[in-house]
This record gives structure tokens, C-alpha cells and sequence, in this order.
């Protein structure tokens, strides 16, 4: 099913090109090696391992137990000592099984031992909801990676990002969190063939736009540019901003458009409460504030679990119509 | 492994037992005195386990330790100024003095640190032993850890892999009888930690872990099958903390008896093993002084020199957050 076929145009479903980052990077860095939950025999449970193992053989490419302790700890472990783990955490909501190697060990080793570790460190999970997985396999838990010095974090959000993102990660010392949308497996999109890297620290303007600023990030950057080409019959051209990496966070880009179009919203699947949508807020107000035109906007998902129930979930994940909406509240009209 | 136990190994214990003994001792009253700011764990009456173990290691080999860490790297070669200068908090400590107690830790050492978390480490070792393995070194990692940290998840979860992959590693349980304040028997259903070896598919040793020459041996057979591929090995040593969880107290304490106390400390692994070397002619009382008086005045020298550092710059606080 993820098999990285090129059509004619070399366009690739977002599954595919996540495979085709990985197979990269297994090819350019001989310490480099897969470790994860179903990821050897059977590609995944999402397939983007498809064929790996058998291409690179069971020593480089392993099928792990039911164990998220370990597999963290086995990146922390390997990683400090000479190789470079990519490791699959099936599930961002199964963070909870694994926080302590993530929060405690991956993020502070290096700064514990005054700088004497690295940790290059892929960490490739799957977040979303809209695919009826109810309240522990739905989650959008990025805020709890941003909020832990000593790790970075992406979210791609197309096939493009996909490679150029995973490839970034893996080629960097620190451990860094690749946080996929499982609802934009299928999701097709032109990839080159050669291998490039997108710099985890640099923002993507997917839609310039002159009086109005979305930040959105993950899925939701395609919702905010359905949103954005709805607006603008109400007279509001919106510039949407993909940070792409939430850790570093490329605040510059984001201020210099505030500064452009005077009104922001920023837009998350996350729970909106507490989510990281508020931190870019401040930072805005912090540096912007003379320059705003409106209160800094904000649309994400309700304070609840993921539900399970297709009629409660598709109300719960916000869309184009939800970020309309809280512009129009925003500017009154 | 029969390793022929020449006096140079024996004398290497002595002095590596001494050495952790001396430096814990000063260390708990550098911290009654307020100079080392924050908890201490002390490592006093386990000393033979580290010893014995870290006998058998190089630089290439890796260590993850405890909360009750400075023991294991004294053994594995830390050097007392850094050490004493990182328990200070100066900027000339190993970790600069972002680490401390519970972090203390020596990448060149081999030594993936102390850590503050019970369980934090054996993902780590295990982790370390695959990287040996993929790598395709010769080298092992032991795993320290207490009776406490084989109830947590991460224990077991290190474990399993470890022994499905067949991993180069030894997880040493220092079985001192208490998990903090709780005493084994109430914190579990088992007397040897070594019987949780069974469900790993490796073998379950146990030895007295106050007989530095006994923790030696056996460590040496564990650690020559992880290095010829046949896998871990979980290695019980059963010891005893003379002193409190934290600090330096030993008698007098709520939850156990000084009479316990006093038994044990009838196996002190020092004074037992000095008088062995006595007996057997390999160090006389004044030779063992005269390593008693070296190490000592190594000591001093590491009090002067954290006393003397610089503690960090406020600006060092957010330096080595990334790579």
C-alpha cells in the first residue's frame, strides 16, 4: 500500500514520501536504524515502513515489543552512544507510556551532563483525529513536546514537508519529534526524487495574503487556506503561515506578517485550551503590540476528549467553517 | 571466566572500594557543613558491588547508574576533583555544574550518568547494549539498579528487549533491602530480584554482594557471555546502605532497627576484604594505611580545588540545552 511508486509527475501520497525519507536516510547514514511496533514484517500499521526491512535487512530495520519504554529508552541508550535511532511511536497519545524516557532522559541528558551527550534522535509519531479512533489514539499532544527544552518538534503537512522534514531530523544531533497526521496518509502531492532537507527552524508562507495573518500548523494548514479562499469574497486576504517546526519556532516570520496585516488567529487541532496556539499569541502581543489591529484570534478543538462518534467527532476537529467563523466573530462581520 | 585473581586485581579492588568509602564519607559531611547544596545519596557499605563489577570494564564499556551514583563512577575511573567541584555546583564540575549528585555522569568514562528517576536507567543500558551490538563492538553495558527500580515498568520493558535481541548487557541489582524507606518485604512478593530473570530469557545469579572478590567473579562470568553474544545476565548482589536513603544518617532511623544495622555492618566489604589481604599476606595494616592516607589526601586536594572554583555564570543556563 506505501509502496514509493513516482507516477509521471513524481507525485507521491504523503505515506509514500515518508517511506522515501526514511529509505534516505537508512541509505546515507550507516549508524541509522529503524526500531518500532510492527514497523519490520509488516511495514507499519500505517505502512510507511513498507519494505524496509527487506530492503535493509532485519539489523537495520526492527521489529520492537509492545514496550514504548523501551523503545524511547533504546533510542536514549543508542543514540548517546554512536548511532543515530529512528523510532516509531505508533500512537502520539502512547507519549503517556513512554513520558519519563521522552521528558526526563531524551530532553535532558545532554544539558545534565553539561553538554557531553548527544542525542540525534528521529522520533516519527502519528497525531490526528477524524478517523473514529475515539479519545486515545486521536490526539494532537504537540504542546507537551514544545514545552520540554531539548527536544525540537515538526509537523508536516504535505508529502513535500513529509521527506524534507524527516530528512532534516535524522540529520540532526538533537532528538526531534515528526509529528504525522494520520488523516493525511492518502493525501498525494509532487516530491522530488533527489533528496532535500527543509531546516527546522524556518517557516513556510503557504498563501501570502496582505490584511490578515492564520497561523496553522499539521493538517490544519489546509483548512486555513480553504478558510483563507472563503474570506476572501468578505474582503479579508489572509497570509497563512506553516511554522512547519513548533521547536525551534520561527516567531520572526510571524511577527514581520502581524506586523503587515495588524490581525492573527492561529489555528490547531489541539484542545485550544492551554494549547500552543497561546504561547504564539503572547509572543505576538509581546512583539507586535502596537501593530495590531484586533485581539489575536485563536480556534482549536473543544476542552473534551477526542469522542468517538463520527456525528460528535466531526463537530469536535476544526475546519475551514470553524476558522470563518472565528474570524468573522473576530473582526465583527 | 576463570580469572586468575592476581594481587594487582586484588589490590585494584581495595583501592576502588577505598576510594568510593573515603569520598563518600567526606562528601556527607561537606553536605552536613552546607557546602553541597541539594540531596545526597550516599553509596557507603555498597561499595564491593561497583568495585567488583567495574573491575571488569573499559572506557569502551558503558555504566547507566542511579540516584546513589557516585560510587559507580569512582569505580569506573571518575577523578575526585570534577566529582567534588560538580557536587559543589562549580562551572569546573563534570556536567559544569548542571548535573550534580543525581546526574553526575563522564561520556568519556563510559558512565551514561546517575539519574534522578528509579528506573530511569536500565532503558538506557539496554539501549547502550544494542548500540555495542550494531556497532559491532566487543563491548558490554551494565545496568545498576536497585530493588526498588525492578518494580517499575521500565525495568521490565529493558528487560524483555534485552533479552529478546540478546543484548550485551548485565543488569547488577544492588538488593540493599530497602526501595527509599520501604523495606523489601513490603514493596515485594520476592526475596531474590534474580528470579524476575526467568521471564527474560536470561540467567538469574546471586551473589554476596559485600564480598568484593565474589561480586568479581561473577560479574566476570556475566560479562564474558555478553561479550562472546550470549546474551544478559540479571546479577543479584545482596548488600546493605549503612547510611539513610538521603544523607548520612545510619542509626536511629523509623524504619529499620540499629541492631539490623549493626549486623551488617559486622560484613563492612572493606574491613572484611583488608582483613582477607592481611591474611594472605597481600597488604600489610600499614600498606593498607598508607592507601587509606593517599587517598585521603587525593581528597583534600578535590575540596580545595571545588572549594576554589568558579560556580557557573548565570548565562550558562541555557547553553547546552541543544547540540
Amino acid at each position: 500500500m506505501a509502496e514509493a511508486v513516482a507516477t509521471k509527475a513524481r507525485t507521491l501520497t504523503y505515506v509514500a514520501a515518508i517511506n522515501e525519507a526514511v529509505r534516505t536516510v537508512l541509505k546515507e547514514q550507516p549508524n541509522a536504524f529503524a526500531a518500532g511496533e510492527d514497523i519490520g514484517g509488516a511495514g507499519g500499521v500505517y505502512g510507511y515502513f513498507h519494505g524496509l526491512q527487506a530492503e535493509f535487512g532485519a539489523d537495520r530495520v526492527y521489529d520492537t515489543p509492545i514496550s514504548e519504554k523501551g523503545i524511547i529508552g533504546l533510542g536514549v541508550g543508542a543514540g548517546a552512544t554512536g548511532c543515530r535511532p529512528i523510532l516509531d511511536l505508533m500512537f502520539m497519545d502512547f507519549m503517556g507510556e513512554c513520558m519519563d524516557e521522552i521528558a526526563n532522559q531524551l530532553a535532558k541528558m545532554r544539558y545534565m551532563f553539561g553538554g557531553a551527550a548527544n542525542l540525534p534522535v528521529t522520533v516519527l509519531t502519528m497525531a490526528g483525529a477524524g478517523a473514529s479512533l475515539a479519545a486515545q489514539h486521536s490526539q494532537s499532544l504537540e504542546a507537551w513536546v514544545c514545552h520540554l527544552p531539548g527536544v525540537k518538534i515538526c509537523m508536516p503537512c504535505t508529502p513535500y514537508d513529509a521527506k524534507g522534514l524527516i530528512i532534516s531530523a535524522a540529520r540532526d544531533d538533537n532528538p526531534v519529534f515528526v509529528v504525522l497526521n494520520k488523516m493525511s496518509l492518502a493525501m498525494k502531492g509532487e516530491v522530488p526524487e533527489e533528496t532535500y532537507a527543509i531546516p527546522l527552524s524556518k517557516a513556510n508562507i503557504v498563501r501570502p495574503g496582505s490584511n490578515y495573518t492564520i497561523v496553522a500548523w499539521g493538517r490544519m494548514v489546509h483548512e486555513a487556506v480553504a478558510a483563507a479562499n472563503k474570506l476572501k469574497d468578505l474582503g479579508v486576504d489572509a497570509e497563512v503561515i506553516d511554522p512547519r517546526t513548533l521547536q525551534p519556532f520561527d516567531t520572526a516570520t510571524v511577527v514581520q506578517s502581524v506586523k503587515k496585516t495588524h490581525r492573527a488567529m492561529i489555528v490547531h487541532e489541539a484542545v485550544r485550551f492551554g494549547g500552543f496556539g497561546g504561547e504564539i499569541a503572547s509572543q505576538i502581543q509581546e512583539l507586535a503590540f502596537d501593530y495590531l489591529d484586533a485581539p489575536i484570534g485563536r480556534v482549536g478543538a473543544p476542552f473534551s476528549p477526542v469522542p468517538f462518534s463520527p456525528a460528535l467527532e466531526k463537530h469536535y476537529v476544526p475546519n475551514a467553517d470553524a476558522i470563518v467563523a472565528g474570524v468573522k466573530a473576530q473582526l465583527g462581520i | 571466566m576463570a580469572v586468575t585473581l592476581t594481587d594487582s586485581i586484588l589490590k585494584d579492588l581495595h583501592l576502588r572500594m577505598v576510594r568510593i568509602r573515603r569520598f563518600e564519607e567526606t562528601a556527607g559531611k561537606m553536605m552536613e557543613s552546607g557546602k553541597i547544596p541539594g540531596a545526597l545519596h550516599l553509596y557507603v557499605g555498597e561499595e564491593a558491588v561497583a568495585s567488583g563489577v567495574m573491575a571488569h570494564l573499559s572506557n569502551d564499556d558503558q555504566i547507566t547508574s542511579t540516584h546513589r551514583g557516585h560510587g559507580h563512577l569512582i569505580a569506573k575511573g571518575g577523578e575526585f576533583s570534577p566529582m567534588m567541584a560538580e557536587l559543589f555546583g562549580k562551572a569546573t564540575g563534570y556536567c559544569k555544574g548542571k548535573g550534580g549528585s543525581m546526574h553526575i555522569s563522564n561520556m568519556k568514562l563510559g558512565m551514561l550518568g546517575a539519574n534522578g528517576i528509579v528506573g530511569g536507567g536500565p532503558p538506557i543500558a539496554m539501549g547502550a547494549a544494542f548500540s555495542n551490538k550494531f556497532r559491532k563492538t566487543k563491548n558490554v553495558a551494565c545496568c545498576f539498579f536497585g530493588d526498588g527500580a525492578s518494580n517499575e515498568g521500565s525495568f521490565h520493558e529493558a528487560a524483555n528487549m534485552a533479552g529478546l535481541y540478546k543484548l550485551p548487557v548485565i543488569f547488577v541489582c544492588e538488593n540493599n533491602g530497602y526501595g527509599e524507606y520501604t523495606p523489601q518485604r513490603n514493596h515485594q512478593a520476592i526475596v531474590d530480584v534474580a528470579d524476575r530473570a526467568a521471564g527474560y530469557g536470561m540467567p538469574g545469579v546471586i551473589v554476596d554482594g559485600m564480598d568484593v572478590v565474589a561480586v568479581f567473579e561473577a560479574a566476570g562470568e556475566a560479562i564474558a557471555r555478553a561479550r562472546a553474544g550470549e546474551g544478559p545476565t540479571l546479577l543479584e548482589c545482596k548488600t546493605y546502605r549503612f547510611y539513610d536513603h538521603v544523607g548520612v544518617r545510619g542509626m536511629g532511623l523509623t524504619y529499620r532497627t540499629d541492631d539490623e544495622l549493626e549486623e551488617w555492618k559486622k560484613k563492612d566489604p572493606i574491613d572484611l576484604f583488608e582483613g582477607r589481604l592481611k591474611e594472605q599476606g597481600i597488604l600489610s595494616e600499614a600498606e593498607i594505611q598508607a592507601v587509606h592516607a593517599a587517598v585521603a589526601a587525593d581528597i583534600e586536594k578535590a575540596i580545595a580545588f571545588a572549594e576554589s572554583s568558579p560556580f557557573p555564570d548565570p548565562s550558562a543556563i541555557e547553553q547546552d540545552v541543544y547540540a
